[in-house]
C-alpha cells in the first residue's frame, strides 16, 4: 500500500487528496475504498446515503487509475451527490416514495460535468422530500444524524450531503439550496457550503422544487475545496434557459488569496435585521457570541466593518413560504403516475383522475402535501394578489435592500454582507417535526439571499455548546469570488488561532477523549 | 392596497377543496391535521401584507432574461424504449393510462 503513513484519507480535504493523487502517492482506488469502508462501517447509524454501489464506484476508480489522459484537477476524486440530482442509470428519488426505484435515462448537467472531470460517484445522499425541509426528517426513507451529536439533525434539505462530508463518508458533496438547503446544513455540521448566484450553475436535471430559487452548489471541508468543486460544476449551460451566459470568476484563486489573510480595503456590512440589535429574538446567545467574535476577527484582518439595515429582510420568511410552495405546487404536478414513478389504484376500478389523486396521496409525504395545498391556495383566484402577488413585491423590496447595501446605484456601499447562517445550532431530532413554523424559522438568515438570487456562503465560526456555528457571507450577483475570499480569510485566521482545521475537532472527538494535559 | 385581516383560517372544507384541485386524495385524519397547521402557516405568511408595496413591481425571477435561445441544432431524443422503461405502465410503445372518460350511460 502506497498511502503515506499516518494519512487518514477520510479526514483529508479534497485539495490535498488531489495532490496525493497527482504525485502518485495514492490511487483513486485507495481513496474510494477508504470512503466505502467508512460508509460500510458508519452509515448504518449515520444514514447519510440513500444509494451506494461499491462495485460501480471501485470499477470507476480502477478505470481512472489506469487511464492515460489527464482529466484535470478533480480526476480520481470521489464525490457524493444529493439525491435531487438526476443520474443516468443510478436510482434517483429526491427523497420521495413517488420516485422509488426510478433510474433516470439521463444525467443532470452537474452530474455530467463531474463525470467529465473524472470524479468517482460514491453515492446519492439523503434529503428532505423534494428538498422541502430544514432537518432531513422529511425524507421518506430514513433519518440522517449529525456526526457532531447523533441525536441532532444534520440540517436540511441537503442533510445527507452534510452528514456524509462532516462524518468522513465523502470528501465533498453536491447540495442544492432553495431557501438555505446548502448553507444551513453546512453551518450545523461545521462545513463550508456555498449557494452560487442564481443562474450560474445549471439546473438541468435537478428535480425542480421552486424553479426561480433552486441552485446547486458545493459542500466541503474547506473554503478552497468548495471553490474547486464549484468551478467544476458552474458556468453557462444551453440546456437551462435561466443559465447566465457569463464565465465564473476565478473562485479557487480568490479562496487562496483570501487565505493569505489580508482584508484591508474590504467593506463588510453586518445586517442588523439578521440577529442584530432589536432583531435578536430567536437567536441563541452562543450563536451571536461566536458571530460577534468572528466580526472582530475580520476587523483585525483589515476589513472595514459597518452595520447595515435591510428592513425588508424581516419579511423574507413569509414571502419565501408563499413563493416556494406556489412554485412547488405547479412543479410537482408532473408527478401524476403516468410517465415515471409510482402509480396507485390502476386496477380498473378508478379513472385517471382518481389514479392521480391516489398516487399522489400515497407517494407524497406530509410536508410536501402541506406545501402543495398552501401553494394551490396562494395561487387560487381571489387570493393570488393578497398572497403570491404581494410576496413577489416583497421579493422586489428585498432585492432593493441588497442593491442599496451593495451600493449598486451609487457606489457607496459594502462589498459583502454578513450574518449568522442559522439562528440556532443543530436542534434535537424530532423537536420541530410537529411545528412547521418552528421548522421554517431555521431558514431565517438564508432566505434573503435566495429570494434576491445573490451568492452566499456559510463558513464555520466556532462552537456553541460543542456544536458548530456558521457565518454567512453574501455578495452581489456574479460576485461569488467575494464570498470565497472573505470566508477563506476567516477560515485561515481561525485555523491559525486554533492550530488545526475546524473539522479536526470532530475527528479528535471521535478518536476518544484526549488525555489530560 | 386592500388589507385583509391578518388572521386567516383554512377550514376542513377549504383544505378538502384545495386537495381536490391539487389531485391529492387526503384522508379525514389529514384534513384535521392540515387545517390546523395550514391556518397557522397562513397566519404567519400573511405578514407579507404588512409591506407597503405601492408602485413596487413584482419579481418573478432574480435574473430576468428574455428570448433565451440556443442554436437550432437537431439532437437525437431519448430512445422510446429507454423512456418507457421508467413508466408505471406501457403498451404498444406508449404510456398506458386508466380510462379518462366515463362510459356512456
Amino acid at each position: 500500500m502506497s498511502t503515506p503513513a499516518g494519512t487518514d484519507l477520510t479526514a483529508t480535504d479534497a485539495a490535498e487528496l488531489g495532490r496525493l493523487l497527482n504525485t502518485g502517492e495514492v490511487s483513486s482506488t485507495e481513496i474510494t475504498r477508504a470512503y466505502l469502508d467508512r460508509i460500510a462501517a458508519d452509515d448504518g447509524e449515520l444514514g447519510a446515503y440513500l444509494h451506494v454501489d461499491p462495485d460501480a464506484a471501485l470499477a470507476r476508480a480502477a478505470e481512472l487509475d489506469s487511464s492515460e489522459g489527464d482529466l484535470g484537477a478533480l480526476a480520481g476524486l470521489p464525490v457524493a451527490l444529493k439525491d435531487v440530482v438526476v443520474t443516468e442509470g443510478v436510482p434517483t428519488t429526491s427523497g420521495s416514495r413517488i420516485l422509488e426505484g426510478w433510474r433516470p435515462p439521463y444525467d443532470a448537467t452537474v452530474a455530467a460535468r463531474l463525470k467529465a472531470a473524472g470524479t468517482v460517484l460514491l453515492g446519492k445522499t439523503n434529503m428532505d422530500e423534494f428538498a422541502m425541509g430544514s432537518s432531513t426528517e422529511n425524507s421518506a426513507y430514513k433519518v440522517t444524524r449529525n456526526p457532531w451529536d447523533r441525536d441532532r439533525i444534520p440540517g436540511g434539505s441537503s442533510g445527507g450531503s452534510s452528514a456524509a462530508v462532516a462524518g468522513g463518508l465523502a470528501p465533498w458533496a453536491i447540495g442544492t439550496d432553495t431557501g438555505g438547503s446548502i448553507r444551513q446544513p453546512a453551518a450545523v455540521t461545521g462545513l463550508v457550503g456555498h449557494k452560487p448566484t442564481y443562474g450560474s450553475v445549471s439546473r438541468f436535471g435537478l428535480i425542480a422544487f421552486s424553479s426561480s430559487l433552486d441552485q446547486a452548489g458545493p459542500m466541503a471541508r474547506t473554503v478552497l475545496d468548495a471553490a474547486l468543486l464549484h468551478e467544476a460544476i458552474g458556468g453557462h449551460d444551453p440546456l437551462d434557459s435561466t443559465s447566465i451566459p457569463a464565465p465564473l470568476p476565478p473562485l479557487a484563486e480568490c479562496a487562496r488569496r483570501g487565505a493569505e489573510g489580508d482584508l484591508s480595503g474590504v467593506r463588510i456590512g453586518v445586517v442588523r435585521e439578521l440577529g442584530g440589535e432589536g432583531h435578536a429574538e430567536g437567536y441563541e446567545p452562543g450563536v451571536l457570541a461566536r458571530f460577534g467574535e468572528a466580526v472582530a476577527l475580520l476587523e483585525s484582518l483589515g476589513a472595514e466593518i459597518r452595520e447595515v439595515s435591510c428592513p425588508a429582510f424581516d419579511l423574507a420568511l413569509p414571502a419565501y413560504y408563499l413563493i416556494a410552495p406556489s412554485e412547488a405546487s405547479s412543479n410537482l404536478a408532473r408527478f401524476d403516475g403516468v410517465r415515471y414513478g409510482l402509480r396507485v389504484g390502476d386496477d380498473g376500478s378508478h379513472d385517471l383522475d382518481e389514479v392521480m389523486a391516489l398516487t399522489r396521496e400515497q407517494g407524497f409525504g406530509p410536508e410536501v402535501k402541506r406545501r402543495i395545498i398552501l401553494g394551490t391556495y396562494a395561487l387560487s383566484s381571489g387570493y393570488y394578489e393578497a398572497y403570491y402577488g404581494q410576496a413577489q413585491k416583497v421579493r422586489t423590496l428585498i432585492s432593493r435592500d441588497f442593491n442599496a447595501a451593495f451600493g449598486i446605484d451609487d457606489g457607496n456601499g459594502v462589498d459583502v454582507l454578513i450574518s449568522p447562517t442559522t439562528p440556532t445550532v443543530a436542534f434535537p431530532i424530532g423537536s420541530r417535526t410537529d411545528d412547521p413554523i418552528a421548522m421554517y424559522a431555521a431558514d431565517l438568515c438564508t432566505l434573503p439571499a435566495s429570494l434576491a438570487g445573490v451568492p452566499a456562503i456559510s463558513v464555520p465560526c466556532g462552537l456553541s455548546e460543542g456544536l458548530p456555528v456558521g457565518l454567512q457571507v453574501m455578495a452581489p450577483a456574479l460576485a461569488d469570488d467575494r464570498c470565497y475570499r472573505v470566508a477563506a480569510a476567516l477560515e485561515a485566521a481561525q485555523d491559525a488561532a486554533r492550530g488545526h482545521r475546524f473539522l479536526d475537532q470532530l475527528v479528535r472527538r471521535a478518536a476518544g477523549p484526549e488525555e489530560p494535559a | 392596497m386592500e388589507f385583509r385581516p391578518s388572521m386567516t383560517t383554512l377550514s376542513r372544507n377549504d383544505v378538502a377543496h384545495l386537495a381536490r384541485l391539487a389531485r391529492l386524495a387526503v384522508t379525514d385524519e389529514e384534513l384535521d391535521l392540515y387545517a390546523g397547521q395550514l391556518s397557522a402557516v397562513l397566519d404567519a405568511v400573511a405578514q407579507v401584507q404588512k409591506a407597503s408595496v405601492e408602485d413596487v413591481p413584482p419579481t418573478t425571477h432574480a435574473v430576468p432574461m428574455t428570448n433565451v435561445v440556443r442554436p437550432d441544432v437537431a439532437r437525437p431524443s431519448l430512445p422510446r424504449d429507454v423512456v418507457l422503461a421508467g413508466a408505471p405502465a406501457a403498451e404498444d410503445d406508449r404510456f398506458r393510462v386508466p380510462r379518462i372518460l366515463q362510459e356512456e350511460a
